[in-house]
Protein backbone atom coordinates (compact mmCIF):
# COMPACT_ATOMS: atom_id res chain seq x y z
CA UNK A 1 0.00 0.00 0.00
CA UNK A 2 1.41 3.34 -1.10
CA UNK A 3 1.53 6.27 1.30
CA UNK A 4 2.12 9.82 0.09
CA UNK A 5 2.49 12.92 2.24
CA UNK A 6 2.08 16.31 0.62
CA UNK A 7 3.14 19.44 2.49
CA UNK A 8 1.89 18.17 5.79
CA UNK A 9 1.93 20.51 8.76
CA UNK A 10 1.00 19.79 12.36
CA UNK A 11 0.94 21.87 15.53
CA UNK A 12 0.38 20.47 18.99
CA UNK A 13 -2.20 22.27 21.14
CA UNK A 14 -3.15 24.49 18.21
CA UNK A 15 -5.04 27.56 19.30
CA UNK A 16 -3.82 27.55 22.90
CA UNK A 17 -0.88 29.35 24.51
CA UNK A 18 0.96 26.03 24.46
CA UNK A 19 0.81 25.83 20.67
CA UNK A 20 3.91 24.27 19.18
CA UNK A 21 4.83 23.69 15.57
CA UNK A 22 5.95 20.08 15.30
CA UNK A 23 6.26 19.47 11.56
CA UNK A 24 5.79 21.63 8.49
CA UNK A 25 6.03 21.19 4.74
CA UNK A 26 6.68 17.46 5.08
CA UNK A 27 6.38 15.63 1.75
CA UNK A 28 7.57 12.16 0.86
CA UNK A 29 6.41 8.97 -0.75
CA UNK A 30 6.51 5.45 0.70
CA UNK A 31 6.05 3.01 -2.20
CA UNK A 32 4.41 -0.30 -1.46
CA UNK A 33 6.82 -2.98 -0.26
CA UNK A 34 9.64 -0.58 0.49
CA UNK A 35 11.73 -0.35 3.63
CA UNK A 36 12.01 3.25 4.63
CA UNK A 37 13.99 4.70 7.49
CA UNK A 38 13.37 8.09 9.09
CA UNK A 39 16.35 9.54 10.91
CA UNK A 40 16.79 12.83 12.75
CA UNK A 41 17.78 14.45 15.96
CA UNK A 42 15.62 14.20 19.09
CA UNK A 43 12.55 16.42 18.69
CA UNK A 44 12.87 16.70 14.93
CA UNK A 45 9.30 15.50 14.42
CA UNK A 46 9.75 11.85 13.53
CA UNK A 47 7.10 10.47 15.89
CA UNK A 48 4.71 13.20 14.84
CA UNK A 49 5.07 12.18 11.21
CA UNK A 50 4.45 8.54 12.10
CA UNK A 51 1.17 9.32 13.84
CA UNK A 52 -0.12 10.78 10.59
CA UNK A 53 0.41 7.51 8.76
CA UNK A 54 -2.67 5.94 10.39
CA UNK A 55 -4.48 9.21 11.10
CA UNK A 56 -3.97 9.32 14.85
CA UNK A 57 -3.12 12.92 14.08
CA UNK A 58 -4.79 14.79 11.26
CA UNK A 59 -2.74 17.29 9.29
CA UNK A 60 -3.54 20.95 9.89
CA UNK A 61 -2.30 21.65 6.38
CA UNK A 62 -1.59 19.41 3.42
CA UNK A 63 -2.80 15.96 2.43
CA UNK A 64 -1.94 12.32 2.93
CA UNK A 65 -2.81 9.49 0.57
CA UNK A 66 -3.02 6.16 2.35
CA UNK A 67 -3.73 3.53 -0.26
CA UNK A 68 -6.85 4.72 -2.06
CA UNK A 69 -7.87 7.06 0.75
CA UNK A 70 -6.98 10.72 0.96
CA UNK A 71 -6.85 12.50 4.29
CA UNK A 72 -6.93 16.26 3.84
CA UNK A 73 -6.63 19.07 6.35
CA UNK A 74 -9.85 20.47 7.75
CA UNK A 75 -12.07 17.57 6.80
CA UNK A 76 -13.95 15.31 9.21
CA UNK A 77 -12.69 11.77 8.83
CA UNK A 78 -14.94 8.85 9.60
CA UNK A 79 -14.47 5.15 9.61
CA UNK A 80 -10.74 5.01 10.14
CA UNK A 81 -10.77 1.36 11.22
CA UNK A 82 -9.72 0.05 7.84
CA UNK A 83 -6.77 2.46 7.68
CA UNK A 84 -5.75 1.56 11.22
CA UNK A 85 -5.88 -2.15 10.45
CA UNK A 86 -3.75 -1.78 7.35
CA UNK A 87 -1.17 0.51 8.96
CA UNK A 88 0.11 -0.98 12.22
CA UNK A 89 2.16 1.28 14.47
CA UNK A 90 4.56 0.12 17.15
CA UNK A 91 5.07 3.17 19.36
CA UNK A 92 8.15 4.23 21.27
CA UNK A 93 8.13 2.12 24.47
CA UNK A 94 5.09 0.07 23.43
CA UNK A 95 5.29 -1.98 26.63
CA UNK A 96 3.20 0.74 28.30
CA UNK A 97 0.15 -0.25 26.29
CA UNK A 98 -0.22 -3.77 27.76
CA UNK A 99 -3.31 -4.22 29.90
CA UNK A 100 -4.83 -7.70 29.70
CA UNK A 101 -4.63 -10.53 32.23
CA UNK A 102 -2.69 -12.77 29.90
CA UNK A 103 -0.27 -12.16 27.07
CA UNK A 104 -2.52 -14.11 24.74
CA UNK A 105 -5.52 -11.88 25.40
CA UNK A 106 -3.40 -8.80 24.95
CA UNK A 107 -2.11 -9.91 21.58
CA UNK A 108 -5.67 -10.83 20.52
CA UNK A 109 -6.92 -7.34 21.43
CA UNK A 110 -5.90 -5.77 18.11
CA UNK A 111 -7.10 -8.50 15.74
CA UNK A 112 -10.43 -8.88 17.58
CA UNK A 113 -11.06 -5.14 17.42
CA UNK A 114 -10.77 -5.49 13.67
CA UNK A 115 -13.31 -8.29 13.58
CA UNK A 116 -11.12 -11.40 13.62
CA UNK A 117 -12.80 -14.39 15.31
CA UNK A 118 -11.43 -15.54 18.67
CA UNK A 119 -10.08 -18.89 17.47
CA UNK A 120 -8.29 -17.26 14.57
CA UNK A 121 -6.94 -14.49 16.78
CA UNK A 122 -5.47 -17.08 19.13
CA UNK A 123 -3.76 -18.76 16.20
CA UNK A 124 -2.35 -15.40 15.19
CA UNK A 125 -1.14 -14.83 18.75
CA UNK A 126 0.78 -18.11 18.62
CA UNK A 127 2.35 -17.14 15.29
CA UNK A 128 3.21 -13.65 16.45
CA UNK A 129 4.78 -14.73 19.72
CA UNK A 130 7.08 -17.06 17.80
CA UNK A 131 8.01 -14.27 15.37
CA UNK A 132 9.19 -12.06 18.22
CA UNK A 133 11.26 -14.88 19.66
CA UNK A 134 9.33 -15.81 22.79
CA UNK A 135 8.22 -19.34 23.74
CA UNK A 136 4.52 -20.15 23.45
CA UNK A 137 4.34 -20.77 27.19
CA UNK A 138 4.52 -16.99 27.69
CA UNK A 139 0.99 -16.72 26.26
CA UNK A 140 -0.55 -17.92 29.53
CA UNK A 141 1.39 -15.50 31.73
CA UNK A 142 0.43 -12.04 32.86
CA UNK A 143 2.19 -9.36 30.79
CA UNK A 144 3.07 -7.54 34.00
CA UNK A 145 5.21 -10.43 35.25
CA UNK A 146 7.53 -10.18 32.27
CA UNK A 147 10.83 -8.33 31.98
CA UNK A 148 10.93 -5.01 30.14
CA UNK A 149 12.41 -6.58 27.04
CA UNK A 150 9.85 -9.38 27.03
CA UNK A 151 7.03 -6.87 27.44
CA UNK A 152 8.39 -4.98 24.45
CA UNK A 153 8.29 -8.15 22.36
CA UNK A 154 4.73 -8.91 23.44
CA UNK A 155 3.65 -5.40 22.47
CA UNK A 156 5.27 -5.80 19.06
CA UNK A 157 3.57 -9.19 18.67
CA UNK A 158 0.27 -7.43 19.39
CA UNK A 159 0.75 -5.24 16.35
CA UNK A 160 2.08 -8.02 14.11
CA UNK A 161 -1.02 -10.08 14.90
CA UNK A 162 -3.13 -7.40 13.23
CA UNK A 163 -1.43 -8.46 9.97
CA UNK A 164 -0.97 -4.90 8.73
CA UNK A 165 0.13 -4.08 5.18
CA UNK A 166 2.36 -1.32 6.47
CA UNK A 167 4.39 -1.78 9.63
CA UNK A 168 5.46 1.45 11.28
CA UNK A 169 8.15 1.15 13.94
CA UNK A 170 9.18 3.94 16.31
CA UNK A 171 12.58 2.95 17.71
CA UNK A 172 11.43 -0.62 18.31
CA UNK A 173 14.75 -1.89 19.63
CA UNK A 174 15.70 0.90 22.04
CA UNK A 175 16.68 -0.76 25.32
CA UNK A 176 16.91 -4.33 24.02
CA UNK A 177 20.08 -6.39 24.39
CA UNK A 178 22.34 -6.64 21.28
CA UNK A 179 21.19 -10.14 20.39
CA UNK A 180 17.52 -9.21 20.81
CA UNK A 181 18.02 -6.12 18.67
CA UNK A 182 19.56 -8.08 15.85
CA UNK A 183 16.91 -10.82 15.93
CA UNK A 184 14.13 -8.25 15.97
CA UNK A 185 15.57 -6.20 13.12
CA UNK A 186 16.19 -9.33 11.04
CA UNK A 187 12.60 -10.43 11.68
CA UNK A 188 11.20 -7.10 10.40
CA UNK A 189 13.48 -7.24 7.37
CA UNK A 190 12.39 -10.76 6.51
CA UNK A 191 8.70 -9.84 6.82
CA UNK A 192 9.34 -6.98 4.43
CA UNK A 193 11.27 -9.12 1.93
CA UNK A 194 9.22 -12.31 2.04
CA UNK A 195 5.70 -11.15 2.86
CA UNK A 196 5.64 -7.92 0.89
CA UNK A 197 5.18 -5.82 4.00
CA UNK A 198 5.94 -2.12 3.74
CA UNK A 199 8.20 -1.02 6.59
CA UNK A 200 8.72 2.43 8.05
CA UNK A 201 11.39 2.57 10.73
CA UNK A 202 12.31 5.49 12.95
CA UNK A 203 15.74 4.87 14.36
CA UNK A 204 18.71 6.54 16.02
CA UNK A 205 20.92 3.72 14.80
CA UNK A 206 22.65 4.77 11.60
CA UNK A 207 23.87 1.18 11.30
CA UNK A 208 20.31 -0.15 11.10
CA UNK A 209 19.30 2.56 8.64
CA UNK A 210 22.29 1.75 6.43
CA UNK A 211 21.77 -1.99 6.55
CA UNK A 212 18.03 -2.35 6.09
CA UNK A 213 16.56 0.74 4.44
CA UNK A 214 15.83 1.13 0.74
CA UNK A 215 15.32 4.82 1.25
CA UNK A 216 16.09 7.27 4.05
CA UNK A 217 14.28 10.45 5.04
CA UNK A 218 16.30 12.88 7.12
CA UNK A 219 14.26 15.16 9.37
CA UNK A 220 15.49 18.37 10.93
CA UNK A 221 13.50 20.87 12.97
CA UNK A 222 10.15 19.58 11.73
CA UNK A 223 11.14 19.61 8.07
CA UNK A 224 12.38 17.02 5.61
CA UNK A 225 16.05 17.87 5.28
CA UNK A 226 16.95 15.36 2.62
CA UNK A 227 15.72 12.09 1.10
CA UNK A 228 17.75 9.47 -0.68
CA UNK A 229 19.14 5.95 -0.74
CA UNK A 230 21.42 5.02 2.16
CA UNK A 231 24.39 5.35 -0.20
CA UNK A 232 23.41 8.89 -1.14
CA UNK A 233 22.66 9.93 2.42
CA UNK A 234 25.76 8.45 4.02
CA UNK A 235 28.19 9.67 1.38
CA UNK A 236 27.51 13.23 2.57
CA UNK A 237 28.99 13.26 6.03
CA UNK A 238 28.92 17.06 6.37
CA UNK A 239 25.17 17.44 6.06
CA UNK A 240 24.65 14.58 8.50
CA UNK A 241 26.89 16.30 11.01
CA UNK A 242 25.18 19.61 10.40
CA UNK A 243 21.97 18.21 11.88
CA UNK A 244 23.57 16.30 14.72
CA UNK A 245 23.84 12.87 13.09
CA UNK A 246 26.79 10.95 11.76
CA UNK A 247 27.72 8.12 9.42
CA UNK A 248 27.52 4.47 10.56
CA UNK A 249 30.56 2.99 12.30
CA UNK A 250 31.44 0.98 9.21
CA UNK A 251 31.72 4.08 7.05
CA UNK A 252 33.65 5.85 9.76
CA UNK A 253 36.09 2.97 9.74
CA UNK A 254 36.24 3.07 5.97
CA UNK A 255 37.19 6.75 6.03
CA UNK A 256 39.98 6.12 8.55
CA UNK A 257 41.16 3.13 6.58
CA UNK A 258 41.23 5.08 3.30
CA UNK A 259 43.20 7.82 5.02
CA UNK A 260 45.90 5.37 6.09
CA UNK A 261 45.76 3.63 2.73
CA UNK A 262 46.18 6.85 0.78
CA UNK A 263 43.45 6.17 -1.78
CA UNK A 264 39.69 5.52 -1.64
CA UNK A 265 38.00 2.15 -1.93
CA UNK A 266 35.84 1.49 -4.99
CA UNK A 267 32.54 1.99 -3.24
CA UNK A 268 30.97 3.18 -0.01
CA UNK A 269 30.37 0.17 2.23
CA UNK A 270 27.16 0.27 4.22
CA UNK A 271 27.69 -2.89 6.26
CA UNK A 272 30.71 -4.63 7.81
CA UNK A 273 30.13 -7.52 5.37
CA UNK A 274 30.45 -5.23 2.37
CA UNK A 275 33.55 -3.62 3.82
CA UNK A 276 35.18 -6.95 4.56
CA UNK A 277 34.55 -8.04 0.98
CA UNK A 278 35.95 -4.78 -0.37
CA UNK A 279 39.14 -5.08 1.68
CA UNK A 280 39.58 -8.67 0.59
CA UNK A 281 39.17 -7.68 -3.07
CA UNK A 282 41.80 -5.05 -2.54
CA UNK A 283 44.31 -7.66 -1.42
CA UNK A 284 43.42 -9.84 -4.36
CA UNK A 285 44.22 -7.03 -6.78
CA UNK A 286 47.54 -6.23 -5.17
CA UNK A 287 48.82 -9.78 -5.30
CA UNK B 1 -6.54 15.12 22.40
CA UNK B 2 -5.75 15.90 26.00
CA UNK B 3 -3.45 18.75 25.10
CA UNK B 4 -6.28 21.29 25.11
CA UNK B 5 -6.89 20.89 28.83
CA UNK B 6 -5.27 23.77 30.69
CA UNK B 7 -6.62 23.06 34.14
CA UNK B 8 -3.64 22.82 36.47
CA UNK B 9 -1.06 23.98 33.94
CA UNK B 10 1.34 26.84 34.47
CA UNK B 11 1.83 29.31 31.63
CA UNK B 12 5.17 31.06 32.01
CA UNK B 13 4.81 34.78 31.31
CA UNK B 14 5.22 38.09 33.03
CA UNK B 15 2.45 40.27 34.44
CA UNK B 16 1.52 41.87 37.70
CA UNK B 17 -0.53 38.78 38.51
CA UNK B 18 2.43 36.51 37.82
CA UNK B 19 4.62 38.60 40.11
CA UNK B 20 2.22 38.58 43.05
CA UNK B 21 3.13 36.65 46.17
CA UNK B 22 1.51 33.21 46.02
CA UNK B 23 0.20 33.73 49.54
CA UNK B 24 -1.58 36.88 48.39
CA UNK B 25 -3.03 35.02 45.44
CA UNK B 26 -4.25 32.18 47.63
CA UNK B 27 -5.85 34.53 50.14
CA UNK B 28 -7.33 36.48 47.25
CA UNK B 29 -8.93 33.38 45.80
CA UNK B 30 -10.18 32.19 49.15
CA UNK B 31 -11.90 35.51 49.79
CA UNK B 32 -13.11 35.70 46.20
CA UNK B 33 -14.76 32.30 46.48
CA UNK B 34 -16.62 33.57 49.53
CA UNK B 35 -17.76 36.89 48.13
CA UNK B 36 -18.95 35.36 44.88
CA UNK B 37 -21.82 34.11 47.00
CA UNK B 38 -22.75 37.68 47.88
CA UNK B 39 -23.96 38.31 44.35
CA UNK B 40 -27.67 37.77 43.91
CA UNK B 41 -28.93 40.24 41.34
CA UNK B 42 -28.03 41.67 37.94
CA UNK B 43 -25.98 44.58 39.29
CA UNK B 44 -23.84 42.44 41.59
CA UNK B 45 -23.22 39.79 38.92
CA UNK B 46 -22.30 42.48 36.40
CA UNK B 47 -19.83 43.96 38.88
CA UNK B 48 -18.33 40.56 39.64
CA UNK B 49 -18.05 39.79 35.93
CA UNK B 50 -16.34 43.10 35.23
CA UNK B 51 -13.96 42.53 38.12
CA UNK B 52 -13.06 39.07 36.86
CA UNK B 53 -12.41 40.44 33.38
CA UNK B 54 -10.16 43.05 34.95
CA UNK B 55 -8.10 40.35 36.66
CA UNK B 56 -7.89 38.34 33.45
CA UNK B 57 -6.64 41.38 31.53
CA UNK B 58 -4.02 42.26 34.10
CA UNK B 59 -2.77 38.67 34.03
CA UNK B 60 -1.81 38.80 30.33
CA UNK B 61 -3.58 35.49 29.72
CA UNK B 62 -5.75 35.75 26.62
CA UNK B 63 -9.43 35.29 27.44
CA UNK B 64 -9.81 33.22 24.27
CA UNK B 65 -7.26 30.70 25.57
CA UNK B 66 -8.89 30.57 28.97
CA UNK B 67 -12.29 29.84 27.50
CA UNK B 68 -10.94 27.29 25.00
CA UNK B 69 -9.12 25.53 27.83
CA UNK B 70 -12.21 25.46 30.01
CA UNK B 71 -14.28 23.59 27.43
CA UNK B 72 -14.45 20.36 29.44
CA UNK B 73 -15.82 22.25 32.44
CA UNK B 74 -18.30 24.16 30.33
CA UNK B 75 -20.26 20.93 29.88
CA UNK B 76 -20.60 20.74 33.63
CA UNK B 77 -21.74 24.35 33.75
CA UNK B 78 -24.37 23.73 31.09
CA UNK B 79 -25.55 20.76 33.09
CA UNK B 80 -26.07 22.89 36.20
CA UNK B 81 -27.85 25.46 34.09
CA UNK B 82 -30.38 23.02 32.73
CA UNK B 83 -30.82 21.39 36.10
CA UNK B 84 -32.00 24.69 37.46
CA UNK B 85 -34.06 25.58 34.43
CA UNK B 86 -36.03 22.36 34.63
CA UNK B 87 -36.39 21.93 38.34
CA UNK B 88 -36.91 25.40 39.80
CA UNK B 89 -40.55 26.31 40.08
CA UNK B 90 -40.62 30.03 40.76
CA UNK B 91 -42.14 33.01 38.98
CA UNK B 92 -44.18 32.90 35.82
CA UNK B 93 -44.38 29.96 33.48
CA UNK B 94 -42.49 30.82 30.27
CA UNK B 95 -43.11 27.79 28.07
CA UNK B 96 -44.19 24.23 28.28
CA UNK B 97 -41.83 21.53 26.94
CA UNK B 98 -43.67 18.23 27.05
CA UNK B 99 -44.59 17.58 30.65
CA UNK B 100 -41.98 20.05 31.91
CA UNK B 101 -42.89 23.66 32.41
CA UNK B 102 -40.14 26.23 32.41
CA UNK B 103 -40.40 29.02 34.92
CA UNK B 104 -38.93 32.48 34.72
CA UNK B 105 -37.30 32.03 38.11
CA UNK B 106 -35.65 28.86 36.91
CA UNK B 107 -34.04 30.55 33.94
CA UNK B 108 -32.75 33.43 36.06
CA UNK B 109 -31.47 31.12 38.74
CA UNK B 110 -29.89 28.89 36.11
CA UNK B 111 -28.04 31.82 34.57
CA UNK B 112 -26.87 33.15 37.93
CA UNK B 113 -25.63 29.87 39.27
CA UNK B 114 -23.83 28.83 36.14
CA UNK B 115 -22.29 32.30 35.96
CA UNK B 116 -21.10 31.92 39.54
CA UNK B 117 -19.62 28.56 38.73
CA UNK B 118 -17.96 29.95 35.63
CA UNK B 119 -16.39 32.90 37.46
CA UNK B 120 -15.09 30.64 40.22
CA UNK B 121 -13.42 28.31 37.78
CA UNK B 122 -12.03 31.16 35.70
CA UNK B 123 -10.35 32.79 38.68
CA UNK B 124 -9.04 29.59 40.23
CA UNK B 125 -7.57 28.41 36.93
CA UNK B 126 -5.89 31.81 36.66
CA UNK B 127 -4.09 30.93 39.89
CA UNK B 128 -2.48 27.82 38.44
CA UNK B 129 -1.89 29.48 35.07
CA UNK B 130 0.08 32.33 36.58
CA UNK B 131 1.82 30.59 39.48
CA UNK B 132 4.37 27.79 39.23
CA UNK B 133 3.02 24.79 41.17
CA UNK B 134 5.99 24.90 43.47
CA UNK B 135 5.11 28.46 44.52
CA UNK B 136 1.51 27.47 45.14
CA UNK B 137 2.74 24.85 47.56
CA UNK B 138 5.19 27.22 49.21
CA UNK B 139 2.34 29.65 49.68
CA UNK B 140 0.03 27.04 51.18
CA UNK B 141 2.71 25.75 53.48
CA UNK B 142 3.48 29.23 54.69
CA UNK B 143 -0.18 30.18 55.18
CA UNK B 144 -0.97 27.04 57.14
CA UNK B 145 2.36 27.12 58.96
CA UNK B 146 0.83 28.04 62.33
CA UNK B 147 -1.13 24.77 62.30
CA UNK B 148 2.15 22.90 62.73
CA UNK B 149 1.92 23.87 66.40
CA UNK B 150 -1.12 21.65 66.79
CA UNK B 151 0.62 18.76 64.99
CA UNK B 152 -1.03 19.16 61.61
CA UNK B 153 1.41 17.72 59.02
CA UNK B 154 1.36 20.91 56.96
CA UNK B 155 4.61 20.27 55.16
CA UNK B 156 3.62 16.77 54.14
CA UNK B 157 0.19 17.88 52.96
CA UNK B 158 1.72 20.70 50.95
CA UNK B 159 4.20 18.30 49.41
CA UNK B 160 1.44 15.87 48.51
CA UNK B 161 -0.42 18.66 46.85
CA UNK B 162 2.52 19.93 44.88
CA UNK B 163 3.29 16.44 43.66
CA UNK B 164 -0.27 15.96 42.47
CA UNK B 165 -0.26 19.34 40.75
CA UNK B 166 3.07 18.55 39.15
CA UNK B 167 1.79 15.26 37.78
CA UNK B 168 -1.50 16.41 36.27
CA UNK B 169 0.09 17.39 32.93
CA UNK B 170 2.27 14.27 32.97
CA UNK B 171 -0.76 12.11 33.50
CA UNK B 172 -2.65 13.84 30.72
CA UNK B 173 0.26 13.32 28.33
CA UNK B 174 0.39 9.70 29.36
CA UNK B 175 -3.34 9.30 28.79
CA UNK B 176 -2.93 10.76 25.33
CA UNK B 177 -0.10 8.37 24.49
CA UNK B 178 -1.87 5.25 25.68
CA UNK B 179 -5.09 6.28 24.03
CA UNK B 180 -3.27 6.61 20.72
CA UNK B 181 -1.51 3.29 21.16
CA UNK B 182 -4.83 1.53 21.78
CA UNK B 183 -6.54 3.37 18.93
CA UNK B 184 -3.75 2.14 16.68
CA UNK B 185 -4.84 -1.36 17.74
CA UNK B 186 -8.40 -0.65 16.74
CA UNK B 187 -9.83 0.54 20.07
CA UNK B 188 -12.68 2.99 19.69
CA UNK B 189 -13.32 5.46 22.49
CA UNK B 190 -15.83 7.67 20.77
CA UNK B 191 -18.65 5.55 19.44
CA UNK B 192 -20.87 2.65 20.39
CA UNK B 193 -23.31 2.13 23.23
CA UNK B 194 -22.61 3.29 26.77
CA UNK B 195 -21.69 -0.26 27.80
CA UNK B 196 -19.24 -0.44 24.89
CA UNK B 197 -17.65 2.82 25.87
CA UNK B 198 -17.24 1.83 29.49
CA UNK B 199 -15.57 -1.35 28.33
CA UNK B 200 -13.36 0.63 25.98
CA UNK B 201 -11.88 2.56 28.91
CA UNK B 202 -10.34 -0.51 30.51
CA UNK B 203 -7.41 -0.74 28.06
CA UNK B 204 -6.76 2.90 28.90
CA UNK B 205 -7.16 2.84 32.67
CA UNK B 206 -5.07 -0.21 33.47
CA UNK B 207 -1.86 0.98 31.80
CA UNK B 208 -2.45 4.40 33.37
CA UNK B 209 -2.72 2.97 36.87
CA UNK B 210 0.27 0.75 36.33
CA UNK B 211 2.44 3.64 35.24
CA UNK B 212 1.13 5.97 37.96
CA UNK B 213 2.05 3.45 40.65
CA UNK B 214 5.42 2.85 39.06
CA UNK B 215 6.04 6.58 38.92
CA UNK B 216 5.07 7.03 42.55
CA UNK B 217 7.43 4.29 43.60
CA UNK B 218 10.30 5.72 41.58
CA UNK B 219 9.67 9.17 42.98
CA UNK B 220 9.71 7.86 46.53
CA UNK B 221 12.98 6.04 45.95
CA UNK B 222 14.52 9.10 44.30
CA UNK B 223 13.49 11.30 47.24
CA UNK B 224 14.87 8.90 49.78
CA UNK B 225 18.07 8.52 47.82
CA UNK B 226 18.56 12.25 48.10
CA UNK B 227 18.05 12.19 51.83
CA UNK B 228 14.55 13.62 52.04
CA UNK B 229 13.09 13.11 55.50
CA UNK B 230 10.22 15.50 55.88
CA UNK B 231 9.97 19.16 56.73
CA UNK B 232 11.89 19.10 60.04
CA UNK B 233 14.72 21.58 59.81
CA UNK B 234 14.43 21.91 56.06
CA UNK B 235 15.41 25.32 54.72
CA UNK B 236 13.84 27.07 51.75
CA UNK B 237 15.53 27.78 48.47
CA UNK B 238 12.85 30.23 47.36
CA UNK B 239 11.94 32.81 49.97
CA UNK B 240 8.53 34.38 49.63
CA UNK B 241 8.38 38.18 49.63
CA UNK B 242 5.29 40.25 50.30
CA UNK B 243 5.09 43.51 48.32
CA UNK B 244 2.87 46.57 48.34
CA UNK B 245 1.01 45.24 45.30
CA UNK B 246 -0.06 42.20 47.32
CA UNK B 247 -1.58 44.37 50.01
CA UNK B 248 -3.21 46.52 47.33
CA UNK B 249 -4.79 43.53 45.66
CA UNK B 250 -6.34 42.36 48.90
CA UNK B 251 -7.55 45.88 49.69
CA UNK B 252 -9.16 46.05 46.26
CA UNK B 253 -10.94 42.81 47.03
CA UNK B 254 -12.17 44.22 50.32
CA UNK B 255 -13.60 47.23 48.49
CA UNK B 256 -15.32 44.87 46.06
CA UNK B 257 -16.83 42.94 48.94
CA UNK B 258 -18.20 46.12 50.51
CA UNK B 259 -19.70 47.36 47.24
CA UNK B 260 -21.22 43.95 46.57
CA UNK B 261 -22.73 43.98 50.00
CA UNK B 262 -24.35 47.35 49.36
CA UNK B 263 -25.66 46.41 45.90
CA UNK B 264 -27.11 43.02 46.78
CA UNK B 265 -30.83 42.75 47.18
N1 LIG C 1 2.05 15.68 22.93
C1 LIG C 1 2.79 16.77 22.62
N2 LIG C 1 2.41 18.00 23.03
C2 LIG C 1 3.13 19.09 22.70
N3 LIG C 1 4.24 19.07 21.97
C3 LIG C 1 4.69 17.90 21.54
C4 LIG C 1 4.00 16.67 21.84
N4 LIG C 1 4.67 15.65 21.27
C5 LIG C 1 5.74 16.20 20.66
N5 LIG C 1 5.75 17.54 20.81
C6 LIG C 1 6.77 18.48 20.25
O1 LIG C 1 6.81 18.32 18.85
C7 LIG C 1 8.14 18.28 18.37
C8 LIG C 1 8.42 16.99 17.63
O2 LIG C 1 8.30 15.91 18.52
P1 LIG C 1 8.42 14.39 18.09
O3 LIG C 1 7.98 13.58 19.24
O4 LIG C 1 7.73 14.18 16.80
O5 LIG C 1 10.01 14.27 17.90
P2 LIG C 1 10.89 12.97 17.58
O6 LIG C 1 11.64 13.27 16.34
O7 LIG C 1 10.05 11.76 17.59
O8 LIG C 1 11.92 12.94 18.81
P3 LIG C 1 12.56 11.67 19.57
O9 LIG C 1 13.70 11.20 18.71
O10 LIG C 1 13.04 12.25 20.85
O11 LIG C 1 11.51 10.64 19.75
C9 LIG C 1 9.03 18.48 19.59
O12 LIG C 1 9.41 19.82 19.62
C10 LIG C 1 8.15 18.14 20.76
O13 LIG C 1 8.48 18.92 21.87
MG1 LIG D 1 9.90 10.11 18.85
Amino acid sequence: MDIKLREVEYRYAAGTPFERLAITDVSFHIPSGEYMAIIGHTGSGKSTVLQHLNVLLKPLKGEIDIGSRTIAAGRKEKDLKEVRRRVGIVFQFPEHQLFEETVEKDICFGPMNFGVKEEQAKQRARDAIRLVGLPESVLERSPFDLSGGQMRRVAIAGVLAMKPDVLVLDEPTAGLDPRGRLDMMEMFASLQKNNGLTCVLVTHSMEDAARYADKIVMMHKGRVYKTGTPREIFSDRDSLRAIGLDVPETIHFQHLFEEKLGFPLKRLCLTPEELAQEIRDLRGERR
Amino acid sequence: MMEKVILGRYLPADSIVHRMDPRAKLLFIFVFVLIVFLANNVATYALLGAFTLFIVFSSNVKLRFLIAGLKPVILLILFTFFLHVFFTKEGEVLTQVGFLSIYEGGVIKGIFISLRFFLLILVTSLLTLTTPPISVTDGIESLFGPLKKIKVPVHELALMMSISLRFIPTLLDETDKIMKAQMARGADFTSGSIADRVKAVIPLLIPLFVSAFKRAEELAVAMEARGYKGGQGRTKYRVLAWHVRDTMALLLLAVLAVVLFMLRS
